[in-house]
């Protein structure tokens, strides 16, 4: 009776996992298949050469740069906000603040990753850009500036939080190590701590990258829906996912090239996550038993 | 016993040793050290002579590690922690408010119980404290590199594998380079929590016979559980037991004929 029970536990068990690695698989299969239908009409080579998106006007251009280009844009943007005051964040809360008010800070700040994009995309047009229209006032209203620069403060969060938890779990000796040798605290968390903790660090940097990169509704609210081959961050733009989220709403019919054009979009935006995943996969396992 | 014959009886034997000694290195007057509310050492009275090994011995929890930590004043960041009394080096108040802790750590260096090299090249953990000091000159760290690891008798083992990461290194050579690194900074003192607890006899011979050649040099003062090894390279011996020091005599004395009957127990294995 016993056992029949234990073996039915456990198939429930793989059931639940095998759902999950299945739907990954769907997606990707469905992914691939509309892709491979888009490339069959559109050369592979114009959609990576080409220097404009337009698929939905009556000169069709399907070049993904301009997309890509947006992405990255706002995604550096993002991380020059977040990389900084993530990491002295992090430092700070692990090198020099006290138990008790790391222990109600970070969760605090936790709370940042948990705010509704949609509201932080109301935030960046309706408070940000005013605001930065003050000092640029040929600044557009959609822009990639202050889309990104509100993207920087959703995603510090997962720098502070996983390079403070990288930072903490360097062992305690080797901080001995380097104060029994007459460094400061300065000198230990940049010399000794910051180094033993750099795979750690690293890995929270590429996870707020792809968080950066995969983030929709604030660059969709925000950085306007103009594809457009530029680094300039006070003009609109539009990144991959907010041209998804445009073709998606809209009236397009399914099985046309416009609507192909999203699983085109997709994959590549697919193929940027993986390889920052595999990254960040491949970082963690090469380090990760340095110090035991 | 009461704790002023205890008291009274060490003053004999330090008077003793102070006939014998040379000088006069660390000083310790009625310390006391708490830990919030926990009385981790009562009144503990010694002098450290220069250029000998002494020795803390006594059970776990005995305020041993407590003491040693004091004299570099690595408890400091330890919540809850407050000393009173004064120690001295070199006859300077080291809990003086105007004692820069980093300087007096530079004089009073620290090899730790666990080997603790950092995950940097073996050439770097040498030259570590040097760099934080400022130096930027190539060749002087160069010298000091070599000079340290020929100090602990590392150098010939590691001289063409500077570059190499000191984790890959054995325990017994992480330890000593965990010496070497500390010697680099030119201590004059070097307090040692248990070195050669977590080694092998072979790598522990190794440091003993080390201990004896640093001494010319340093003032040593070592924790240990190891009852041979005191006998074997210590000069002077210390017993702790429950935060209090029983007794503090010369090595020999200490395992041929101790005064205290609680000494005495301790070192024929009676407990601890």
């Amino acid at each position: 009776m016993n056992k029949t029970r234990e073996y039915i536990i456990e198939r429930l068990l793989f059931l639940c996992a095998a759902i999950t690695v299945f739907t990954t698989i769907s997606i990707i299969l469905v992914l691939l298949v509309e892709a491979v239908g888009f490339f069959q009409e559109v050369s592979i080579i114009d959609f990576l050469t080409d220097k404009e998106w337009t698929p939905l006007f009556a000169d069709k251009h399907f070049g993904i740069l301009p997309l890509v280009c947006g992405t990255l844009l706002t995604t550096f943007i993002a991380i020059s906000v977040a990389l900084p005051i993530g990491l002295t964040i992090a430092i700070y809360l692990s090198e020099y603040a006290p138990k008790s008010f790391r222990k109600i800070f970070k969760p605090l700040l936790e709370v940042l990753a948990a705010v509704p994009t949609v509201v932080y995309g109301f935030f960046a047009l309706l408070v940000v850009s005013p605001f930065l229209q003050k000092f640029f006032p040929e600044m557009s209203g959609f822009n990639s500036l202050s889309a990104g620069i509100v993207m920087g403060i959703m995603i510090i969060p997962f720098i502070s939080s996983l390079s403070e938890d990288a930072l903490y779990a360097v062992p305690k000796s080797l901080r001995e190590a380097a104060y029994g040798m007459g460094s400061t605290r300065f000198q230990t968390a940049f010399k000794v701590t910051v180094p033993a903790a750099s795979s750690g660090i690293v890995v929270s940097i590429i996870l707020a990258l792809s968080r950066a990169i995969g983030e929709t509704m604030i660059v969709a609210i925000a950085a306007g829906q103009q594809p457009r081959l530029t680094l300039d961050p006070t003009v609109p733009i539009e990144t991959i996912t907010a041209y998804i989220v445009q073709v998606s709403m809209g009236d397009v019919p399914h099985g046309s090239l416009e609507y192909k054009t999203i699983f085109a979009a997709g994959i590549t935006l697919f193929v940027f996550t993986f390889i920052l995943n595999n990254i960040s996969f491949y970082i963690k396992k090469k380090y990760q038993e340095k110090y035991d | 016993m009461t704790t002023t014959d205890i008291k009274e009886n060490n003053k004999a034997s330090i008077t003793e040793i102070d006939n014998l000694s040379k000088n006069i290195k660390i000083e310790a007057r009625n310390i006391d050290v708490f830990y919030s509310e926990f009385k981790a050492l009562k009144d503990i009275n010694m002098n450290i002579y220069e250029n000998s090994v002494t020795a803390f011995i006594g059970p776990s929890g005995c305020g041993k590690s407590t003491f040693l930590r004091c004299l570099n004043r690595m408890n400091d960041y330890i919540d809850g922690f407050k000393m009173k009394g004064e120690i001295l080096i070199d006859n300077k108040k080291i809990y003086w408010k105007n004692v820069v802790v980093e300087e007096l750590r530079k004089q009073v260096g620290m090899v730790f119980q666990k080997p603790n090299p950092f995950p940097k090249s073996i050439f770097d953990n040498v030259a570590y404290g040097i760099r934080i000091q400022g130096v930027k000159d190539k060749k002087f760290i160069e010298e000091r590199v070599e000079l340290s690891l020929k100090q602990v008798a590392l150098w010939d083992e590691v001289k063409d594998n500077l570059k190499k990461g000191a984790l890959a290194l054995s325990g017994g050579q992480q330890q000593r380079l965990c010496i070497a690194r500390t010697l680099a900074v030119e201590p004059s003192v070097i307090l040692m929590d248990e070195p050669t607890s977590a080694l092998d006899p072979i790598s522990t011979a190794k440091i003993e016979e080390l201990l004896f050649e640093l001494k010319k040099q340093y003032t040593i003062v070592i924790v240990t559980n190891n009852m041979k090894q005191t006998a074997r390279i210590i000069d002077m011996t210390t017993f702790y037991y429950m935060g209090e020091l029983i007794e503090y005599d010369s090595t020999k004395n200490i395992f041929t004929k101790p005064k205290q009957e609680k000494t005495q127990n301790y070192i024929t294995g009676r407990f601890g």
